[in-house]
Parts: structure tokens; C-alpha cells; sequence
């Protein structure tokens, strides 16, 4: 057998926890450089998962099995394969960078680094997974801390962070308990038709489900990963917690959590269920668009930064839902290729609006103005990020989401071009808060901000850097995920031809 | 065919146990009598390692008046777990209380009562076992004799513990009257064979009302919190713990052994009652501020979650029970360990007098957050493979029970995560470190770990739970 690498990379921050336990609450500086060197073990460890994975082969590579629950058929089976790969490095990344920007957390840094190594854990668990026992393991570990996280280090503005950290709490869990529903019922389903217990995604999607099942058991999966990504109308969670939680969990939240519920979509729900995706495939391409349209229209009227990027990941997610519902392996590339760099800009973006929070105590438009002129590196984060939210060419974003509309026109034609219609929308307001955020006359009463500096530059290093790279060589990112959706639609294809309905 | 009392050795251990600790306390001078703490401690380890040791050795005893298998031995060992852990965390609690003799004796002989609830194999065996186990409870709920809340509460639980008994004593006559019979497995037989009579389904549902109040299911639940709240603590998580997985045992014999017949009968029943006793459990938990009313409630709901593993009259519905009970005691007798605790340190049980516990008992409060988020069934803790266990078994027959069990589980971390936030968010209104002693740590640390490995590594106790259900309807 050979290194267990996945399991490493997931204990590195379980490690980085319990060291955590016995280093003194006070030495803030030890605690912070603990962190980093954890979730930095992981990150180098994952990209050279990523950069070893072999895409001739495809499948499911860096395979660890051992039996875990022999009446259940659990095995604790972790691998990767062309969509969990990018995923799992989009945590690390975000992980390492949030550490950073979490860098002046000075209120009880002990127990906030400890819960969010072990959020960075269980997130990183449910994209490593290939067991959907394991998966849930993981995907429930995350809610609680950040729970925890929000109301004790969260912001309260314009809701309170108690109201922000419960709703999110809520949503999340109300979901997860319709995914929960679905997955006994479909388990129990497999085992009186094949009579093995079987909890790997593989051996699930083997049995042959009845087709009106399907139907059913899709619909609560579709809830409970909806709810996650936060398709409409499960969405309104989004920017309130968002807006409640500290820097680092809406970077985590924003950049990774949420696309749990795009990768479960795909990874379970589409793979597992296929007749059941065809079935509901319409009402989430409209669902999709309707969330594109109405999350950049509220975007639009928000005067509150964060208040912007949570309604414009809602929005972004819109895209991805569209593309997930198209269902060809052109516009699941786009899908998974568009979380990817969604996560990287939207990370960029929290903490970048951290940063001028923490700085300048508002995060109200009116209130800002002009600091391009006291901070430029923040700045150009924030511009960095504002344009690759827009699609620019030349960033991450802009192929992902060219993709997504070549893939989904072909289903969706009209429904379609709605979506697309919407960039204008988008390019508004990211341009508008950039422009009365950033510039503008220089104001005085911002002179004595310090920009940002030392380890505070690093989210913008790797984040920035990603964004760029990935908009100029993006083979990197999608020849990975190419061989993970051809592998995948290689299964299912007979079942999922969606007509063109639209 | 003669007798192998060795089949008995565990009940032998803990009747000596309880009269060794009787005489020991008459002996010792009252000064001396907090040795007791460590004299039970030990004992109950004793024999809670001779009862596992015994694994294996089944057999009936006078003529299936006793039945021992491997089900009833593992529900022993899940009691004498639960009794030595309420012992164990709570020395400080009883050195402060007093009546050690009185405590320690009638604990030991409560587990009897229980033990011999798990192997009952007939109704008088059963009987005998439930009212040794209550009228034990009865004077431990009251032992704080010069306190209001803890009489009155012994007062109600007399009143109404005798009723509940007087509906189970009609119900089982009336079953004795149609089938001739009190044994339970004969029963069955004559059930299977006969007519269904009125008189049997009412006699069954008198029978279940009676059991229905042990275990504290809603409509019976009435009396739970008032008598959770006014006991001593650590026989409020006895009570919570042990007399619900006994009463859960003879529930199980009694219903899935006895009358299998009648399935189509109580099932469904069953079913409502479930539903009922989570929705209502969990609700009324949520307006609480008293941390030991809170527990109730949630208690009352968790027993609504066991519940559903008797829906379904088979081997994997036990295994879930049994799975569940043992995961419950873990669960509920840490959570009120560190309530005990704190209360004899603050001499106050309000939710909000909690707040900064994390800043003063780091170990109390993560303990108390783990066991909690157990309960409601957040992986990767116990409680998740539990309920997974349990919901697995009805999700054909019965969807709506598990729709309703997996929200209502969601809505009991609201009420849950608010103590946690009283713990975690709060600042300290008096900022002293609370010292955590050795053996309330021990046990503390004892019921996370289970909690922890139970969840992440299920494997080798979902085993030893299936080869108990085998026996249980296979024997031997």
C-alpha cells in the first residue's frame, strides 16, 4: 500500500488542533504560525496530489480502503478523481490564505484557529470521500464550528451575529436532514435490491433504482444540496451569515462550503440517481436562472460591501446550478471549473473587505471612498477580485463561464441567454462598489490607514496568483476536470439525454 | 434437568454488592462513611466486568421464569456502565448531599431490579423487577429529605409510579386472562394460535401506556421533568439513563417476543407514539432555562428516537435499540455529570448561570457540547450511527417517521446550541477556574471517548449489538 496521502492531508490539521490544545492562550504569534504550518502542510501536500494525479488514466486515484462498518458496507474509502481534485485544492488554498487573514484575530485566537482547522478538516473530508458514509461524517462536522465561530467572532451590522450564525445554523441543517432522509431511504433501497450493503458512491450507482424512486429521492437531494449552494429560493441564508461571520468563515463558507452542495449534486445525487436528475433537470436550470437574475438584482441595491459578494456568490451560484441541470459534460466542466474559480474570487473578495473592515471599522459604501489612494495593495486585491467576478478575460472566471453558457444554450437556448444577459448586471455593480469604494477624491479622514503588509499580503499572493494563472493557462484546471466529467458521464449518459426543453 | 445457577452470577454480584455496601455503611462511623464512594465505585466495576465476562453463557432458569442471553447480558452491562459512571462522577455531589449508606444501597439494588427486568421471561419476574427498580428510585428521588422540590418530587413519583404500575398489573392480567398463561414466550404461542380477543388489544394497550411511562413517552411524560428537576442530580441521570434502558429491555421482550402475534396490532402504535414523543420532547425543550428540565426533555425526546427500533419486529430494529441504549447512557449520564458538577460548585442548575463555562472548566464545557451534539445526532459522534441505525429500519414502511425524526433532530440543536453559546459566547459573570477532580474528569473523559468512537469507529459495537439481537430472537 502505498503512502496514505489523503489521510494526511487530512489530519494535518487535526494535528495542527491538538498542538494547538497545549500552547498557551496568550502567545498569539505561536498559535497563528501553528495554523499555517498545518493547513500549509496540506496545501503543499495537495498540490502534489493535483499536480500527480494522472489524467490518461482518470477514475478514482490515491485510493486508501479499509473496512470501517461491515454491516452497513461502510468502507473508509478516500480517492480522488478529476472533480474532487480541484475542490480539494481549493480548500487548501483557502485555507492557508484565511489563516492569513484571520492574521490580527486577537479575542481568544486559540479556540478560533482550533475550530477552524477542524471546519477546514470536514470540508476537505466530504471532497476526498468516496464513501457516502464518510461523506456525511464530514459534511455535519462543519456546522458546528462554524456556528460557534460566527457568534462568537462575527460582526453584527445589520443583523445580529446571533440571528446571522442560527439562520445559516437552520438552513443548513433542515437541509441536511432532507439529504439525510434520502440517503437511509436510498441505501436501504440498494440493499433490498442487490441484498449487499454497500455505502460507496460506486456501488450505489451500480443498483438500478426504480425510475419513480429516483424521482422522489432526487427532489430531497436536490433540497438539501440545493440549500447548501444556496440555489433559490434556499438562498437568503447566504448573505446574512455571510455578513455575521468573521473574515475567515465566509472565505471558507463562501470560497468551499458551498460548493459541497454543487460537487454532492454532481458526485451523488446526479451520479447515483440519474433518471432522477433528467426528471428534475428543468426545474433546476429555471431555478438556476431565476437565482442568477434576482441575486444581482438584489446585489444591485446593497449598500453594504458584504452584503454584495453574498449576494453575488448566490447569484454565481445560479451559473452553476445551470450548468449542473444542462447535464453534458461540456457544461459540467464549466460547473465545476466555475466553482473553482469562484472560490479563489471570492475568498479574495471576503478578505479583501475584511481587511478594509478591519482597518476602517465600515463596510458601508457611503461611508468609504477613495482609499485606492491610502491603500493601494488593498486595492488591488479588491479590484483583482471585482474583475474576475465580472468574467474578464485573462482571469480564472472568464472560460469557466463561457463554458457553462456553450454547454447549457444547447439544452436551454432561451433560459440561457437570461443568464447571460446578467453579466451586464454583475459588471455594475462590482464596478460601482469598486468605484465608490476605492476611488474617487482622496479622503482625509482615511489617511492614517496602514496598508496591508507582511502576512496579510499573503491571501492576495496565492489567491491573486491563482487567479491569474488559471485564466492563462486554463488547461491546468480543465484537463483534470475533463477527465473526472467524461469519466463520470461515461456511466450515465444513457439516461440523462436532456431534450431541449426551453 | 437441574438448575446452573451459574447463570445468575451476575445478579449474585450485585445483591452481594448491595448488602456488602449495607452492612459495610452500618459498620463504618458516620465520619467515615465517604469511603463508600470508592468501595461502590469499585464494586460496580467488579461486577460490571464480571457480568461482560459471562458473554456467551446463555440458558433459561425455572422453567423460563429467567432467561438469560446474550441480549439481556448486554443490556446488564449497559445498566452497571451507567450505574458506575453516575457513582464515579459523583463523589463530591453525595459527600456534600450525605446518606451515603441510603444512596449507595439502593443504587446497587435498583441495577438489580433492572438486571433482572433484562432477563425476565415471564410477567411475575417482570414485575417483581420493575417495582425493586421504582420503589428503589422511589426513596432516592427523595433523598434530600429537608428539601421542598426533592420530596415533592419523590411524592409524585410515588403516586404516580403506582399507578403506572396498577395500569400494567391490569394490562398483564388481562393478557393472563385470554391466554392462561404468564410466560411470555407461551404466550406468544397461545397468541400466535387464538383469536384476537377485545380483551387482549386492550390489555396490550394498557401495557403499553404502563411501559410507556417508564421510558417517559409522550402522553406519559408528565411526571419526567418535575421529578428530573427536584431529585439529586446524579440519580436524575440514573433515573434518565438506566431505568429508560431497562424499561426498553422488558419493552422489547415483552412486545417483540410476547406478542409478535399482534404486530399489525401496535406497530403502528408504536409508530405514533414515536412521533408524538419527539415532536413534543424536543419542542418543549426549547422555551427551557433550566439546564436539568432542559435534559428532560430532551431525554423524553431521545426515548421517542428509541422507540423507533420497536416499529419494526425485527432483529435489525433491536440491534438499534440496543446500539442506541448504550450510546444514550454515554450521552446522559456525561451531560449530567457536568451538571451535578457545576452545581455543587455554584449550587445553581439556570442555563444562564453557565455562561463563560468554557473559560472556567474548558473540560466541562467541551464535554457538555460533544454529548449534547451527540443527542442530536451531528456526526461524527455517536448519536449519528444511532439514529442512522434506528431510521434505517422503518424508512420503507414508515418515511414520515424518519421525515419527522430527522428534523425534529435538526431542531434540538437549536436548543442545544444555545447552552453552548451561553458556555462558549458568554463572558463569566464570576471568572474563578472551576477545579475539575480526578474521578469527574475520568468519567468525563470516559463518556466523550465512548461518544467519539462510537461514532467514528462503530464497527465493534454494532457487532456485539448483532450477535445480541440474533439471540434475542433465535436463541441459542
Amino acid at each position: 500500500m502505498h503512502f496514505p496521502v489523503l489521510t494526511t492531508i487530512l489530519l494535518a490539521p487535526i494535528v495542527g488542533s491538538l498542538i494547538l490544545v497545549f500552547v498557551p492562550r496568550d502567545d498569539h504569534r505561536t498559535i497563528k504560525c501553528v495554523a499555517a504550518a498545518a493547513t500549509g502542510t496540506s496545501l503543499l501536500l495537495s498540490l502534489y496530489v493535483y499536480f500527480s494525479y494522472n489524467t490518461a488514466v482518470a477514475g478514482v486515484q490515491f485510493v486508501e480502503r479499509v473496512p470501517w462498518i461491515r454491516d452497513l458496507g461502510v468502507t473508509w474509502y478516500l480517492g480522488v478523481d478529476g472533480l474532487s481534485l480541484p475542490m480539494l485544492l481549493l480548500v487548501n488554498l483557502l485555507g492557508f490564505a484565511a489563516v492569513f487573514s484571520s492574521w490580527n484575530v486577537s479575542e481568544r485566537p486559540k479556540e478560533f484557529f482550533i475550530l477552524f482547522q477542524i471546519l477546514v478538516t470536514g470540508v476537505m473530508g466530504t471532497f476526498v470521500a468516496q464513501d457516502l458514509f464518510i461523506f456525511l461524517l464530514f459534511y455535519e462536522l462543519v456546522v458546528i464550528p462554524i456556528y460557534i465561530l460566527i457568534v462568537v467572532w462575527g460582526s453584527t451590522k445589520r443583523v445580529t451575529k446571533e440571528y446571522a450564525g442560527m439562520k445559516l445554523t437552520i438552513y443548513l441543517l433542515v437541509g441536511s436532514a432532507f439529504l439525510l432522509v434520502a440517503v437511509i431511504a436510498v441505501f436501504v433501497k440498494s440493499v433490498s435490491i442487490t441484498g449487499v450493503p454497500d455505502f460507496s458512491y460506486e456501488g450505489l450507482a451500480r443498483v438500478a433504482f426504480p425510475e419513480d424512486f429516483q424521482r422522489f429521492m432526487f427532489a430531497l437531494m436536490l433540497f438539501g444540496f440545493g440549500s447548501l449552494i444556496s440555489m433559490w429560493p434556499f438562498h437568503s441564508w447566504s448573505p446574512d451569515g455571510y455578513a455575521g461571520a468573521p473574515t475567515a468563515v465566509s472565505m471558507i463558507h463562501a470560497g468551499v462550503l458551498k460548493k459541497i452542495g454543487g460537487y454532492g449534486l454532481i458526485r451523488i445525487a446526479i451520479y447515483i440517481l440519474p433518471a432522477g436528475a433528467k426528471f428534475w433537470a428543468p426545474v433546476m436550470a429555471v431555478l438556476g436562472t431565476v437565482g442568477v437574475v434576482y441575486a444581482a438584482f438584489a446585489a444591485l441595491a446593497q449598500k453594504d460591501l458584504k452584503y454584495i459578494i453574498g449576494y453575488s456568490s448566490v447569484s454565481h451560484m445560479g451559473y452553476t446550478v445551470l450548468g449542473i441541470a444542462a447535464l453534458n459534460v461540456v457544461s459540467l466542466n464549466g460547473a465545476i471549473a466555475y466553482m473553482f474559480a469562484h472560490g479563489i474570487m471570492a475568498a479574495l473578495f471576503f478578505s479583501t473587505v475584511g481587511f478594509i473592515y478591519e482597518k476602517t471599522h465600515t463596510r458601508w459604501i457611503p461611508d468609504l471612498g477613495g482609499i485606492a489612494h491610502q491603500v493601494p495593495k488593498i486595492g488591488t486585491a479588491f479590484m483583482l477580485a471585482g474583475l474576475a467576478s465580472l468574467g474578464l478575460p485573462g482571469l480564472i472566471a472568464f472560460i469557466p463561464e463561457f463554458t457553462i453558457f456553450l454547454g447549457a444554450y444547447k439544452v436551454f437556448g432561451g433560459l440561457v441567454v437570461l443568464g447571460i444577459a446578467c453579466v451586464i448586471i454583475t459588471a455594475l455593480y462590482v464596478l460601482r462598489a469598486a468605484a465608490n469604494t476605492l476611488f474617487g477624491p482622496r479622503r482625509s479622514e482615511y489617511d492614517y490607514l496602514v496598508d496591508i503588509k507582511g502576512p496579510e499580503l499573503v491571501p492576495l499572493a496565492v489567491l491573486g496568483t491563482v487567479l491569474v494563472v488559471g485564466g492563462i493557462l486554463p488547461f491546468l484546471l480543465f484537463d483534470v476536470i475533463t477527465s473526472g466529467v467524461e469519466t463520470l458521464m461515461a456511466g450515465i449518459e444513457h439516461v440523462v439525454q436532456v431534450g431541449r426543453a426551453y | 434437568m437441574g438448575i446452573d445457577y451459574s447463570l445468575l452470577f451476575p445478579e449474585f454480584l450485585a445483591a452481594g454488592l448491595g448488602f456488602a455496601v449495607l452492612v459495610l455503611a452500618l459498620l463504618l462511623p458516620a465520619e467515615a462513611r465517604r469511603g463508600l464512594n470508592s468501595v461502590t465505585a469499585i464494586g460496580l466495576l467488579i461486577v460490571l466486568g464480571g457480568t461482560a465476562a459471562t458473554w456467551g453463557h446463555q440458558g433459561t432458569l425455572y422453567g423460563g421464569l429467567y432467561i438469560v442471553d446474550n441480549y439481556a447480558t448486554l443490556f446488564k452491562v449497559i445498566f452497571l456502565t451507567a450505574a458506575f459512571l453516575v457513582v464515579l462522577g459523583n463523589f463530591r455531589y453525595v459527600d456534600e448531599m450525605g446518606y451515603h449508606t441510603e444512596y449507595y444501597t439502593l443504587l446497587c439494588f435498583a441495577t438489580l431490579g433492572m438486571m433482572v427486568l433484562a432477563s425476565a421471561g415471564d410477567f411475575i419476574t417482570f414485575y417483581l423487577g420493575l417495582e425493586l427498580m421504582t420503589i428503589s428510585f422511589i426513596v432516592l428521588v427523595a433523598l434530600r429529605k429537608f428539601e421542598n422540590r426533592s420530596v415533592e418530587a419523590g411524592i409524585k413519583y410515588v403516586l404516580l409510579a403506582g399507578m403506572s404500575s396498577a395500569v400494567l398489573l391490569y394490562g398483564l392480567s388481562l393478557v393472563y386472562a385470554v391466554t392462561g398463561t404468564v410466560d411470555i414466550l407461551e404466550v406468544a404461542r397461545t397468541v400466535a394460535a387464538g383469536d384476537l380477543t377485545p380483551a387482549l388489544i386492550l390489555g396490550l394497550v394498557l401495557l403499553l401506556a404502563g411501559l410507556g411511562f417508564k421510558i417517559s413517552a409522550v402522553p406519559f411524560h408528565m411526571w419526567a421533568p418535575d421529578i428530573y428537576e427536584g431529585a439529586p442530580t446524579p440519580i436524575t441521570a440514573y433515573l434518565a439513563a438506566g431505568s429508560k434502558a431497562a424499561s426498553f429491555a422488558v419493552m422489547a421482550r415483552v412486545l417483540l417476543a410476547g406478542l409478535p402475534g399482534l404486530w399489525e396490532h401496535w406497530t403502528m402504535l408504536v409508530a405514533i407514539l414515536a412521533a408524538i414523543t419527539i415532536v413534543v420532547g424536543n419542542l418543549v425543550a426549547i422555551p427551557q432555562t433550566n439546564i436539568k428540565r432542559m435534559l428532560a426533555y430532551s431525554s423524553i425526546a431521545q426515548a421517542g428516537y428509541i422507540l423507533v427500533g420497536l416499529v419494526t419486529v425485527t432483529e435489525a430494529g433491536v440491534k438499534a435499540v440496543m446500539f442506541y441504549a448504550l450510546l444514550y447512557v454515554f450521552a446522559t449520564v456525561g451531560a449530567f455529570t457536568v451538571v451535578s458538577y457545576f452545581s455543587t460548585f455554584t449550587g445553581s442548575d439556570e442555563i444562564r448561570d453557565m455562561a463563560g463555562l468554557s473559560q472556567r472548566a474548558p473540560l466541562l464545557a467541551a464535554v457538555m457540547v460533544a454529548l449534547m451534539l451527540s443527542m442530536a445526532g451531528i456526526p461524527p459522534l455517536a448519536g449519528f450511527v444511532g439514529k442512522l441505525y434506528l431510521f434505517m429500519t422503518v424508512v420503507e414502511d414508515y418515511l414520515w417517521l424518519v421525515f419527522i425524526g430527522l428534523i425534529m433532530s435538526m431542531v434540538s440543536v437549536y436548543y442545544y446550541l444555545r447552552v453552548t453559546l451561553v458556555m462558549y459566547r458568554d463572558e463569566p459573570v464570576d471568572p474563578t477556574p472551576i477545579p475539575v477532580s480526578n474521578p469527574v474528569a475520568i468519567t468525563l473523559i470516559v463518556c466523550l471517548a465512548a461518544t467519539l468512537l462510537i461514532g467514528i469507529y462503530p464497527g465493534p459495537v454494532s457487532e456485539v449489538t448483532n450477535v445480541a439481537a440474533r439471540t434475542f430472537f433465535w436463541p441459542w
